[in-house]
């Protein structure tokens, strides 16, 4: 029983030691991952077991998130659209407003909420919040009917995606806000396809991490959608940091040379 | 013993010289911080010296080879080349490009049990420099004229938009294609117009979303666009767009190697098969061929190595015509079966790269003109591609891949500064040329066994379209072979049949 720990005892060691390496040589500006990722990695490198074990775990993330993205064709059915819509967003944990009405129903933190929002029927919804779930591209099919939708919020979710933007065309006509901030997995390509939302009038997008030279796509946005107000905080467009990294490089590289120098005189 | 007295010789070789030598030549050994070996005069200790220098290499060699004899080790007495291909194989993949990859993958995807089908794709050029697939465009679009094609580019949109999912390696980072999600839009003049209107109810009906716009729509829509001539538009709103077609190459390669697909560096040069022969009913005689065994043969040497098969899948892409000729098909009697060859040869054409600082910002889409120009928006810093496709008269040669430039002169030009004025100031940074395989008889894909050739599976002749309908056809060559027919898209209107009835299934929106 000991023989395998101390087995990994060693392999620990080993790959303090890489990553101590690395941290030494490496240039980029990302750490290394923490240990127990490192050695789940290993481990997986080396038995199928773990590989499968964590394949299933994955998988079952994925189909619990396709399990909660369903389309509620059922609700659909029994109690229209805008009610099926509602209660998606509801069992989402996210917020919305009917046209007309002034209160938001919303989820609180134990994912209770009130069932009042079904004496409103046949109300079209005005403003969703779906900020920090985890709507994705087939779960807006639960609110394709939603052809008045005013407001959409959308900040750091993380399943919203290119596509997810490709598909808010549905939307065109009626869409005047869109708070699309912190999402990590939109890129340069899903922003452009927004030109299709002609009606837009406020656009959030501050801290997309997934889009590279924001300065200029901010630019390019602004040009694209010339009546539309958008706010992008959140990223440095200081060209002094830049000046700086430019220059720790150098100062790198320079006493990586004066190093191999002094163990390799000429 | 007399290793020891060696040893105390060189000992004693450095102290005599250190002793002998003059002032000047003291002071410059000790000039580093320490001692090396100054000037002797005498050729017996060097040449001792250097033995004892090579001694330590003499034993790590020897080392290494006992390490190499024992059993553990890859080392063989007799040469032989690991490059090569399995002598047996169950199915094997001709071409390795996306669709030869992507049908690949999907073999390994189907089987039902680990290791089931032993799949080997042989590619000729490693280097990829005249394969189709990373010289295109990169481009997908829904707007077809026939159901088959729009529901291939649905499928394959779908499969691109969950590619983590299918083509995720565990540990690995997430795919990144670069997929810029803007339309196309396809202007009509006068002529074509009512051809875009049924291609338009079509593809709503297939299930593409796509919006037909007059020409005040479009002018405002697109402000920097000519409407003069443009009687109707087409624009894709969703499921359209570009992308980088290396990347889905090696993510569709690295996830059928990780299934166990096998690749090769090789080229087809034989097939062995055998002959049997058959009567028609009209009493006509054929000649079935079954291959029995592929020949591959290594780049640029004379070695090869016969790969018995049970299944060939021709995925050359412009070279399939050349491939099939080796099996005979095309030289029989001139109205028989035999007689007609593989209409796929390989046409040229031209992309070029051009920078206009003042061109139309990030919202320009994929702008396929009637002309036949069209023009795309390449990157963040006012780079467009563009390109025209030749008349059928003026085709250019296709036996090299060079560039000419007064075809963008002379024909893409002066129908692309009419269409977007911003264009008539541009300078053309860049240019290459990639082959279409081109279907000489419809333009259609080819996809299905060839009625002489027991088992030989055809997935080429997409004339521009392969990259962007492979994940689909993959999945369709995939449930033909593994479950004799197809399962979730019916392509069966692009089987061979279609040739020797002399049937054409026209695509009417050939870019």
């Amino acid at each position: 029983m000991s023989a395998p720990l101390t087995y990994l005892h060693r392999c620990c060691q080993r790959s303090v030691l890489l990553v101590v390496a690395r941290r030494q040589w490496s240039t980029n500006s990302a750490s290394p991952p923490p240990l127990h990722r490192r050695l789940l990695l290993f481990l997986t490198q080396r038995f199928y077991d773990v590989e499968m074990l964590l394949r299933w775990r994955y998988q079952a993330q994925r189909s619990q998130l396709q399990k909660k993205n369903v389309y509620y064709s059922y609700t659909q059915r029994f109690y229209g659209p805008d009610i099926a819509s509602a209660y998606y967003i509801l069992s989402l944990k996210g917020g919305f407003r009917y046209v007309g009405q002034s209160e938001w129903f919303r989820t609180n933190q134990r994912g209770k909420f009130s069932w009042d929002f079904l004496n409103h029927k046949n109300t079209p919804i005005e403003e969703a919040d779906m900020s920090y779930t985890i709507i994705n591209y087939t779960g807006l099919e639960n609110l394709e009917r939603q052809r008045s939708l005013r407001t959409l919020k959308l900040k750091g979710c993380p399943e919203v995606d290119d596509w997810f933007l490709a598909r808010l065309h549905l939307f065109q006509d009626s869409l005047e806000e869109l708070d699309i901030s912190h999402c990590p997995r939109i890129t340069t390509g899903g922003l452009a396809a927004l030109r299709n939302l002609k009606g837009l009038k406020h656009l959030n997008v501050s801290s997309l991490p997934g889009i590279s030279n924001p300065g200029l796509v901010i630019i390019l946005l602004e040009e694209m959608l010339p009546q539309c107000q958008i706010t992008a905080n959140g990223y440095d467009h200081n060209l002094r940091k830049v000046e700086e990294e430019e220059e720790e490089q150098m100062q790198r590289q320079r006493s990586l040379c004066e190093e191999t120098k002094a163990h390799n005189p000429v | 013993m007399s290793a020891m007295w060696r040893r105390l010789q060189v000992k004693v070789g450095p102290a005599r010289g250190l002793l002998t030598s003059t002032q000047v030549t003291r002071r410059s050994t000790w000039l580093n911080g320490h001692l090396s070996l100054c000037q002797s005069f005498s050729t017996g200790t060097s040449l001792r010296n250097d033995f004892f220098k090579d001694l330590e290499t003499h034993m790590e060699a020897m080392r290494k080879k006992a390490m190499d004899a024992l059993p553990g080790s890859s080392w063989t007495p007799l040469e032989i080349n690991p490059n090569l291909p399995p002598e047996r194989a169950d199915i094997v993949i001709v071409g390795g490009g996306v669709v030869g990859w992507s049908i690949a993958y999907w073999l390994k995807q189907k089987e039902m049990v680990r290791g089931g089908v032993r799949v080997l794709v042989v590619e000729k050029d490693p280097t990829y420099s005249q394969a189709s697939t990373v010289l295109s465009a990169g481009g997908i679009r829904q707007q077809f004229s026939l159901p088959e094609n729009i529901h291939l580019s649905l499928a394959s949109a779908d499969f691109i938009r969950n590619i983590n999912e299918h083509l995720g390696v565990l540990n690995e980072d997430p795919i990144d294609l670069q997929f810029n999600h803007l339309g196309y839009l396809f202007l009509a003049s006068e002529a074509v117009a009512h051809i875009m209107e049924e291609n338009y109810s079509t593809q709503r009906y297939a299930g593409a979303k796509v919006s037909l716009l007059s020409p005040t729509q479009l002018k405002e829509k697109f402000p920097w666009v000519n409407t003069e001539g443009v009687v109707l538009a087409s624009y894709g709103l969703e499921n359209e767009g570009w992308f980088d077609p290396w990347t889905l190459l090696n993510a569709f390669k690295r996830k059928a190697i990780s299934m166990g697909a096998i690749q090769c560096c090789g080229e087809v040069t034989e097939f062995k098969y055998t002959t049997s022969v058959i009567t028609t009913t009209d009493g006509e005689k054929l000649d079935l061929r079954r291959i029995k065994s592929v020949k591959v043969q290594m780049p640029h040497s004379l070695e090869y190595q016969p790969v018995e098969c049970a299944i060939v899948v021709n995925a050359a892409g412009a070279f399939s015509g050349k491939l099939t000729e080796m099996l005979g098909i095309g030289f029989g009697p001139k109205q028989s079966i035999a007689g007609i060859p593989l209409p796929v040869e390989p046409r040229k054409r031209y992309v070029y790269v051009v920078r206009c600082p003042d061109g139309p910002g990030l919202d320009t889409p994929f702008l396929i003109d009637y002309s036949g120009v069209y023009v795309r928006r390449e990157g963040l810093g006012g780079n467009y591609i563009t390109g025209a496709s030749p008349e059928e008269a003026a085709e250019p040669d296709a036996s090299n891949l060079e560039v000419d430039h007064s075809f963008f002169e002379e024909n893409v030009w002066p129908h692309l500064a009419f269409r977007v004025p911003a264009f008539e100031k541009l300078k053309v940074t860049s240019a290459w040329a990639g082959f279409y395989d081109y279907n000489t008889f419809d333009q259609n894909a080819i996809i299905g066994t060839h009625p002489l050739i027991n088992n030989m599976y055809f997935a080429t002749g997409f004339s521009g379209h392969g990259l962007q309908h492979s994940p689909a056809v993959g999945r369709a060559v995939a449930e033909l072979i593994l479950d004799g027919n197809y399962k979730t898209l019916d392509l069966s209107g692009f089987s061979f049949n279609r040739i020797l009835t002399q049937e054409p299934k026209l695509e009417r929106n050939i870019v």
